[in-house]
């Protein structure tokens, strides 16, 4: 191989390079806000940014690298590429939020980097073995940044229950993954694909690969934090710092969407009436749970945490309705869907958790509901982002959030999963209604005490547009939609 | 482009409203000079009308997201360039009406309503289910701000009730309308939907996913629960907005979606809606008959006259139909205006209460002329517009069946019963109190308005001409088309 056969990896080489160069670069800034080193961060983003544009220039349909082990295609550089918008969103969110409080150190942003190498390994798996390395890497510095506060005590044990749940989780995925490898005798996700269609006609080996497939689900449900695989999600939502929640709800979201599909739809296409099934019931349970529990929160983040585990339960209606009546024809439609919900989805949640982070200061932290009452009187220009990322979760139009919903529920009831719409139809009623609480709290109510916002000119600027997209995806949702569509346009491997 | 422009100009003026802010001395004229502007567009559509036509004219289709065949698609006919008129309308008086009664956030408050006057023209335009879907939940947005940020002490619970009840609503016809996407083959044109031919069983199915949407904004018994609590917590101009414009939503819905694309099942269960609007127009009117709070006892009224339209609708005979959407336009102009009265007693005495009132007329004559006349149209006296469509739909029912017009036209007597009892306590007697012997009669603002709303209600009501002949052919055609089963 020449060195220019490498080219499609390299986003995922400028990020490893620069997240070790960061560690070095770090040792030197001595000013405290650490600005160089947040400019030094985006720098790299955005070197990633344009390498992933370019790779994608040359992308047909699938590059396999390093034997199989490593594959570039519309889909993963379109993940990518939303992953890099939220890191960095984040970044500029949480600087000084982190500087208040004293936790702005280098090993914040080198372990933000180095997280989202994993995702970018986990978006762009073509192996098992890929799979594995890029979500353990992805998971060990999420752990990292949960328990940066060290002193305080929820944090720390938010960190706890994240890691042993995130290793029991790792624990059955590969448990399943080793069952499968065991039916098929390979690691590679397309010839695990091939093996396992010659084999599900026979029913001894399909009850082995079943047998797999159910503790690979699970995996997968404990990384997307959907019932009944959710009680690590309220908790570590309201344990970790803000900023750092807003990271855990949105890149690594991303990636473990990227997984499943890198799983169940490209490795165990065949089982796909066994694994829609399972998804239909997971869906449903976090739909209801994820809504109903969410009402009773009064703590932002933990009513956020739930919202997540309710959100992930629609995008899973789309991911769950590209097989129907033996056939693969509505494919592209569902995929599709559920991408586009995935991605407006991140968009709004970096918007809510920003906006908490943002109206945060030294000594006060917005994270309970009464802390946004009366922000229209204080701050009417922030009030009015919030209630567009309220109303886009809610999917009210004309918000991106009534797109996203629209297209997993179009999908679902070309299915024929008619009555799986309806009952999720009702349920986002419910759903409804906490995010009005919070409309409500910030028009209707008088504030209690106004606080300053510290003045943040790239904050606000970003903020806004964070808000803003949500509207103008809202009005016109064509290019993303289309962008979605050809992003999945090469997922299956019957092509 | 002119349906673009009355629906784009109101909703640009609003947001150039949010970008000035409170403090502009402008803002007023802005809001006024947008309303008025978003009046003058739809002017055209009314006398370039071909009433002759029953197709949709006026009409803009451009892509807009192809990923599902989804189109800017606006047109009106004969059923629906009356409610973008009386829409733009009202609007210009609702601005007029809030001018300096408004004090806190006012650039918000005016925004509100010319955004939603921009979304409703939308609604009625709309030729694509989507469109249609995104133009009937965007105006909920704006009216439960009005009624939250404006309303009275308890406007928070009907600002929330008001918002589910509707949503529970519009989600069910979501899944309808994903499923009749999917049944025409990927399409979510309402013309096509027209021609698609369903199983009766599918039919039941989604006429009640319609229904829900519909039923909960007309409002229909027993889902009309939301709309006292609603309209007694908005200020005026929501209660205007809400009683003139966003009621006939419901019953447009069924002229546009659930007849023609469901004759079938509409006819097989027209009897129960005849009797859920038999129900509303008897029990609702016992129930306002009692009511002590002048906003509630209109806003029940509107529920009891609504039952006209719905009735109207499910005769299947022109006299019917033509009747029920007369009488929406008619009540638009009452209802507003009977709101806008309740609004200039409040605004003088800051209670709603039947019982604060008496005499009203020894202070107020001006007032008490004008409001005779709304009460009179109300009640459905010949000669005012109150009359014209109960008329009709009575007549029509006659054809249908005997005995359904002689219930309508006997429970229509509480009608008068109510209004003019209400007005009696209010306006006549002696003086009641010193609150009302200090009241000062009507201003310059207060007679534009109520003036403008007098000669509608009465040239519609001498001379109906006008607004009838525009929706004959429509009309016709849509009962042509109901009459053919397409199982």
């Amino acid at each position: 191989m020449t060195p220019l056969d490498y080219a499609p990896v390299l986003p995922e080489l400028l990020l490893l390079i620069g997240a070790c160069a960061l560690m070095i670069f770090d040792l030197y800034v001595k000013h405290e806000g650490r600005g160089a080193t947040a400019v030094f961060a985006q720098g790299v983003l955005y070197l990633c940014a344009a390498a992933t544009l370019f790779v994608d220039l040359g992308t047909q349909a699938h590059l396999y690298l390093f034997n199989g082990l490593f594959v570039v295609d519309h889909f993963a550089n379109l993940l990518k590429i939303v992953c890099y918008l939220a890191v960095s969103a984040a970044i500029v969110y949480s600087r000084s939020y982190l500087h208040e409080r004293g936790m702005l150190r280098g090993e914040f942003m080198s372990l933000l980097l180095f997280s989202l190498l994993g995702m970018m390994v986990l978006i762009s798996a073509g192996s098992f073995l890929t799979v594995f390395l890029g979500l353990e890497l992805m998971s060990l510095c999420l752990y990292a940044m949960v328990a940066l506060n060290r002193d305080s005590a929820i944090s720390t044990e938010a960190s706890m229950k994240y890691f042993v749940l995130g290793a029991l989780s790792s624990g059955l995925l590969l448990y399943g993954m080793s069952m499968i490898y065991g039916a098929t005798g390979t690691l590679t996700i397309t010839e695990v694909a091939r093996e396992v269609a010659r084999q599900v006609g026979s029913p001894a080996d399909r009850t082995l690969l079943v047998f797999g497939l159910v503790f690979m689900v699970a995996g997968i449900a404990f990384k997307l934090g959907v019932v009944p695989f959710h009680m690590w999600i309220p908790d570590v939502y309201h344990g970790a710092q803000t900023p750092v929640t807003l990271i855990i709800s949105s890149g690594p979201k991303v990636a473990a969407f990227a997984m499943a599909v890198r799983l169940l739809v490209n490795a165990l296409p065949s089982l796909a009436p066994d694994w829609q099934q399972m998804l239909a019931l997971l869906a449903i349970l976090s739909i209801a749970l994820g809504n109903i529990t969410a009402i009773a929160q009064s703590n932002l983040k933990r009513m956020l945490a739930y919202s997540a585990i309710a959100h992930m339960g629609f995008m899973l209606l789309g991911l769950l309705s590209g097989y129907v009546h033996d056939n693969w024809n509505s494919r592209n439609d569902a995929y599709s869907a559920a991408l586009f919900y995935m991605i407006v989805y991140t968009a709004m949640s970096v918007g809510a958790f920003g906006m908490l982070v943002y109206l945060s200061h030294a000594g006060f932290e917005c994270e309970n509901l009464d802390d946004l009452r009366g922000l229209n009187r204080t701050h009417p220009w922030y009030a009015f982002l919030m209630l567009i990322i309220m109303f886009s979760l809610a999917g009210i139009p004309p918000t991106a959030g009534f797109y996203a919903k629209l297209a997993v529920f179009q999908a679902a009831v070309a299915a024929d999963h008619v009555w799986l719409a309806v009952v999720a139809v009702l349920l986002s009623l419910v759903g409804a209604f906490y995010y009005l609480r919070v409309v409500k709290l910030m028009y209707f109510d008088d504030p209690v005490a106004a606080q300053p916002v510290r003045p943040q000119p790239v904050g606000r600027l970003v903020l806004s547009a964070n808000g803003l997209i949500l509207l103008v995806v809202g009005i016109l949702p064509q290019g993303l939609m289309a962008m979605c569509v050809s992003a999945v346009d090469v997922l299956s491997p019957f092509k | 482009m002119l349906l673009s422009l009355a629906i784009w100009i109101p909703i640009f003026a609003g947001v150039l409203l949010l970008a000035v802010g409170d403090r502009n001395p402008w803002l007023r004229w802005i809001a006024l000079a947008g309303s008025v502007l978003g009046f003058v567009v739809t002017v055209p559509l009314w006398t370039g009308f071909d009433a002759a036509s029953s197709a949709m004219q006026f009409v803009e289709l451009h892509r807009w997201i192809e990923r599902f065949n989804i189109n800017y698609h606006l047109g009106i006919d004969g059923i629906s360039l009356l409610f973008v008129l009386l829409n733009s309308f009202i609007t210009i008086l609702v601005v007029i009406a809030g001018w300096t009664v408004i004090e806190s956030r006012t650039a918000q408050y005016f925004a509100a309503f010319l955004i939603m006057s921009g979304l409703l023209n939308g609604v009625f335009s709309a030729l694509d289910a989507v469109l249609f879907y995104v133009f009937f939940e965007g105006t909920l947005i704006p009216m439960f701000i009005i009624i939250g940020i404006w309303g009275g002490p308890n406007r928070v619970y009907a600002a929330v009730k008001f918002f589910l009840y509707t949503l529970f609503g519009s989600l069910l016809m979501l899944i309808a309308m994903l499923y009749l996407y999917n049944q025409a083959g990927g399409s979510f044109a309402i013309l096509d939907w027209h021609k698609l031919p369903l199983p009766l069983s599918v039919q039941i199915a989604l006429f009640f996913g319609f229904l829900f949407a519909f039923a909960v904004k007309v409002p229909m018994w027993p889902v009309h629960t939301w709309l006292p609590d609603a309209h007694t917590e908005a200020p005026t101009g929501g209660s205007v907005v809400l009683a003139a414009i966003l009621l006939k939503l419901g019953a447009y819905g069924f002229v546009r979606f659930s007849l023609p694309i469901l004759p079938d099942a509409s006819r097989y269960l027209a009897f129960m809606m005849v009797a859920l609007s038999l129900i509303a127009i008897a029990y609702i009117g016992f129930v306002t008959l009692v009511q002590t709070d002048l906003k509630r006892l209109i806003a029940y009224s509107s529920i009891s006259h609504m039952g006209f339209v719905t009735l109207g609708f499910f005769l299947f005979n022109a006299l019917g139909v033509e009747g029920g959407l007369v009488q929406m336009i008619s009540h638009g102009f009452v209802s507003a205006a009977m709101f806008l009265c309740v609004g200039v007693l409040y605004d003088r005495m800051h209670t709603r209460m039947i019982a604060d009132y008496g005499g009203v007329v020894n202070t107020m004559p001006k007032f008490a002329t004008l409001m005779m006349l709304f009460a009179m149209a109300n009640s459905g006296l010949p000669a005012t517009s109150g009359f014209v469509g109960e008329f009709m739909v009575i007549m029509g029912a006659m054809k249908a069946n005997f005995w359904i017009a002689l219930a309508a036209a006997t429970i229509g007597i509480l009608g008068a019963a109510y209004t003019l009892w209400m007005y009696k306590r209010v306006i006549f007697g002696g003086v009641a109190n010193d609150h009302v012997a200090k009241l000062g009669d009507l201003n310059f603002r207060e007679i534009i308005v109520l003036g403008a709303l007098a000669l509608a209600v009465l040239w519609m009501g001498v001379y109906p001409k006008p607004f009838t002949e525009v929706m004959h052919s429509s009309v016709n055609d849509l009962l042509r088309h109901v009459a053919v089963p397409k199982l």
